[in-house]
């Protein structure tokens, strides 16, 4: 998100400060160590996440702009640091850890953000998100309140096929997936799929646009952002 | 790369691009989608059902010894004679020794993946005896001398034309490419067979300890002929198979059928307690109950993936899961194919040999959520990627990152990682997808998206 | 008896570490857990079967209709025995197996075809060749549509599954609502001394072996009829 896909970043901020909060951004966190997490290299996952659990410890609400990142925090931190001097910290920073959409609409009391974006979109539920978090409804609430916006829902849901390291590891097996994913897309006639994450987003573009298909991708907290 | 690992990758390759394929295993799954949705509505609560299923198979596997005491005493008061076999080996002994014993020629079978698991027909088969498969879907199969595709369907990756063609071959009928047709000509290949056959051999899918029985769940009515002709009836079953009450059928049975195939029962359920008894008109004489263990012991002891042997063997994970169903049954090389094959695999037959089925997986969860006993799979996953590294890490692997950990942890070493990327972009974009990529898994097949200059953190900084 | 040891052994040893609880993500176990079973309330959680008598009978001939099975429902014994006749013709049936029992007896006598009667033993070649196997069951169940039939009171293992058309005799008071009722019903009516098989049978044999495309009669009865009074 830091580097390919900031306007999700800033769109949070935005959203955020708009509705009268303080947003910080620590600087030395660039990664919650999910990569190394998920290759089973542990020792290498607590590395990087320690300082993050740090950073963290502190504040009010953690919110992430992404549910496979924000499973890690919430969900699998728990697990990474189970008997280390850091298992508490790590249950502590996974109770105040929110997803996106999950705190504008749970915990905020949000929906309506004054959104126009007058396109049909479909949304893809990222699965970290959806199946460890339970984020299905949130979103679909967000959307329902922006101005313009037909949401056509995808018959299969499944997984785009990204899963991090997997799509480097097992390359075509996550194309496949990814197609199968688009196709379903396709299938709605949507103009563009939303997703709260951006991974998802990276390799469902990647594979659209190398095959020249005319279907866009865009984050939720940008179309959320718009006026 | 040891040749399990490469032969998986060969063939999930091949199979992911096949379109035809991928066509077919959806339009067969897809059917069974819709009516196993129907009958989970059906349910008052599919969860709370769930949950009971998970902590009645918790209480089962977590007294296990309890339980297969139980279950040997009440069968043997019955008459049945109980083998217990360590190993795959030790199973296909006793199986063949009964069969020396009786003289036997020709054996019936009912379906059973732990036949499976320990190659008994050619086992049997070397030794000349007739092995004939009486489910369709597994008699198809073994006309094409070919594992089972799916756990439940094992022939679901052929069309109706394929298995024509395999009937005209193989048994010289095949009158069209008509199911109805198609499947008439097995039922009368069949029924003699059964008539005929010295010994009848069935699977189990449930073992019950409060009073000694094997319950048989089928469609096809198969199991229930082999169960009753043979003079003499051969059942193997996994020692995990044990559930301590006769009445936990009425919560497993319907569960079993609607995850396996949508079903608000399967067709048969048969739950036998002995050989044949005395006032009784039919069934076998005798009645072996081979109890095998092949390492489920092994998993029982990892107390973190215990819940792993809670399997019941329904087949939703692999109908559900993204992975399965672009690169299909076979691609696997295991018994146990799909989700619940990844997991349970490694323990089974050895982790650094099978840790690759635990890495082909984006950890979707899918599985997870489909498993009706709440088999807590896609994270059993990432615990084998663990134990994995943990006792056999790769070099580079583990280098990438413990640099990449430096990096993430130092702003200065990121920034600086993001300012290479973005001036490397159209070096990359210049070789994408070829041998010189570094990225080239990647950019082969899908395109990487452009990298702006300024980054989330330039502007977070900037505008303060 | 050695293997028995050894296997037992290991899962002593493996069992001395306690397994997280189910669907909670890696707690451990706690030692308080309740003494019932828990599939105890299977009842609140399985399809709902209506709480009065006519509810149950019409939820079984929904389910039954769904399974391609023909449930079909009479005032009287005579009115069964009719519909039962109708069928033999039908059917063109002519020969039939079966065995003895209080509504068995009665049918086969209406019918006036050969029978073989499973009862004092049969020839498997010749019950084979039967148009029909005619049998009573232990229950019906509204909540599956299906019937319970048992080697004891169904004339042994193979008759219901080995002719093409299996024909069930019951009385509507051998409806009952659930599958837990069905199971209580079983063990109070045989424990300990169970027939050897004890067979739920949910609507004629069936296989999706080919293209998942439903065909029925794959190795069983191709038809099953339920005639009730």
């Amino acid at each position: 998100m830091d580097a390919l896909y900031l306007r999700a970043g800033i769109s949070m901020v935005e959203i955020l400060e708009r509705l009268g909060h303080k947003v910080i951004c620590p600087n030395e966190i660039a990664c919650c160590g999910q990569p190394p997490f998920n290759s089973g290299y542990w020792d290498e996952a607590r590395t990087i996440a320690t300082p993050v659990l740090e950073k963290l410890a502190n504040a009010e609400a953690i919110v992430i702009g992404s549910g496979s990142c924000g499973a890690m925090v919430k969900k699998f931190y728990p697990d990474l640091f189970k008997g280390t001097r850091y298992a508490e910290l790590a249950k502590q920073v996974a109770a105040k850890t929110w997803e996106f959409s999950d705190f504008l609409v749970n915990k905020l009391g949000v929906t309506d953000l004054g959104a126009k974006f007058p396109h049909k979109v479909t949304f893809h539920d990222g699965c970290h998100g959806l199946r460890e978090l339970g984020i299905h409804k949130q979103p679909r609430a967000l959307l329902a309140n922006v101005q313009g916006l037909q949401l056509f829902e995808m018959t299969e849901v499944s997984c785009c096929g990204f899963g991090g390291t997997f799509s480097a590891k097992f390359p075509m097996i996550s194309t496949a997936m990814g197609e199968v994913k688009c196709t379903a897309a396709a299938e709605t006639g949507a103009e563009y799929i939303v997703s709260s994450d951006s991974s998802c987003l990276m390799h469902i573009q990647g594979l659209l646009s190398r095959q020249g298909k005319p279907t866009k991708t865009i984050s939720l907290a940008e179309v959320l952002n718009t006026q | 790369m040891s040749s399990n690992v490469s032969d998986f990758k060969t063939r999930a390759t091949e199979k992911a691009g096949d379109l035809r394929h991928r066509s077919v295993i959806r339009t067969a799954l897809r059917s069974y989608e819709i009516v196993r949705d129907k009958r989970k509505a059906a349910f008052q609560s599919w969860e709370s059902a769930r949950q009971a299923a998970a902590e009645t198979k918790w209480e089962a596997v977590n007294h296990l010894d309890k339980h297969l005491e139980a279950l040997t005493a009440k069968l043997e008061a019955r008459g049945t004679k109980v083998h217990w076999a360590s190993t795959g080996a030790q199973a296909r002994e006793i199986i063949a020794q009964i069969l020396r014993d009786k003289k036997a020629r020709s054996i019936i079978k009912s379906k059973a993946m732990t036949s499976e698991e320990i190659h008994l027909n050619d086992a049997l088969e070397k030794e000349g005896f007739t092995v004939v498969e009486s489910d369709l879907g597994e008699f198809i199969v073994q006309l094409r001398h070919e594992p089972p595709y799916h756990i439940v369907f094992p022939s679901m990756h052929l069309t109706r034309g394929e298995i024509k063609d395999l009937f005209l071959k193989e048994l010289g009928d095949a009158p069209s490419d008509s199911p109805e047709e198609l499947t008439m000509v097995a039922r009368r290949v069949m029924r003699q067979k059964y008539i005929t056959a010295d010994v009848g051999f069935t699977g189990a899918n449930f073992a019950i300890a409060e009073t000694g029985m094997i319950s048989i769940t089928e469609n096809e009515g198969n199991a229930r002929i082999t169960a009753a002709l043979p003079k003499t009836m051969i059942t193997l079953m996994g020692i995990e198979k044990v559930l301590p009450r006769f009445s936990d059928l009425a919560l497993f049975l319907p569960m079993l059928a609607t995850a396996g195939a949508g079903q608000p029962m399967t067709c048969y359920n048969t739950m036998y307690s002995g050989p044949r008894q005395p006032g009784e008109v039919d069934g076998p004489e005798e009645w072996h109950v081979v109890l095998l263990d092949n390492r489920r012991t092994e998993l029982l002891a990892d107390a973190e993936q215990r819940d792993a042997l809670h399997c019941i063997r329904c087949g939703a994970c692999l109908n559900v899961c993204p992975i399965f169903r672009n690169v299909g049954g076979h691609t696997y090389g295991t018994t146990y194919s799909g989700p619940v094959g990844a997991v349970i695999t490694p323990h089974l037959r050895g982790l650094q040999e099978w840790k690759h089925l635990s890495n082909a997986s984006s950890l979707c969860g899918a599985c997870t959520e489909a498993c009706p006993v709440k088999i807590d799979l896609h994270h059993h996953l990432l615990q084998n990627r663990r134990n994995a590294s943990a006792s056999q890490p790769s070099f580079f692997e583990k280098l990438a990152y413990q640099v990449f950990g430096i990096v993430a942890n130092e702003p200065a070493f990121w920034s600086l990682a993001k300012k290479i990327g973005w001036l490397t972009q159209p070096l990359q974009r210049a070789i994408k997808g070829s041998a010189l990529d570094p990225a080239k898994a990647w950019t082969k097949t899908r395109d990487l998206p452009p990298q702006p200059r300024e980054s989330f953190k330039d502007w977070w900084s900037n505008r303060k | 008896m050695s293997e028995r040891n050894n296997i037992l052994g290991r899962i002593r040893e493996a069992l001395k570490v306690s397994a997280p609880l189910p669907g909670l993500h890696g707690d451990t176990a706690s030692a308080h857990r309740s003494t019932e079973s828990p599939a105890s309330h299977a009842r609140e959680w399985l399809p709902s079967v209506g709480a009065s008598s006519e509810e149950q009978v019409a939820l079984f001939a929904k389910n039954a209709a769904d399974l391609k099975a023909d449930f079909q429902l009479f005032a009287s014994r005579d009115e069964l025995i009719i519909a039962l006749i109708k069928l033999r013709d039908t059917e063109k049936w002519s020969r039939v197996a079966s065995h003895g029992g209080g509504l068995t007896n009665f049918a086969n006598k209406a019918l006036g075809l050969p029978v073989t009667l499973t009862d004092h033993g049969y020839n498997v070649q010749e019950m084979e060749q039967c148009d029909a196997g005619i049998t009573e069951c232990d229950a019906l169940i509204a909540q599956t549509g299906g019937v319970v039939v048992t080697s004891r009171s169904a004339g042994g293992r193979a008759l219901s599954v080995l002719p093409p058309h299996h024909v069930v005799i019951a009385q509507r008071g051998q409806l009952v609502s659930d599958l837990p009722t069905a199971f209580a019903n079983l063990q109070s009516k045989y424990a300990p001394d169970f027939p050897s098989m004890i067979s739920f049978i949910t609507g004629p044999s069936r296989t999706g072996d080919i293209e998942r495309i439903l065909v029925l009669g794959a190795h069983g009865p191709k038809k099953l009829t339920i005639l009730c009074f």
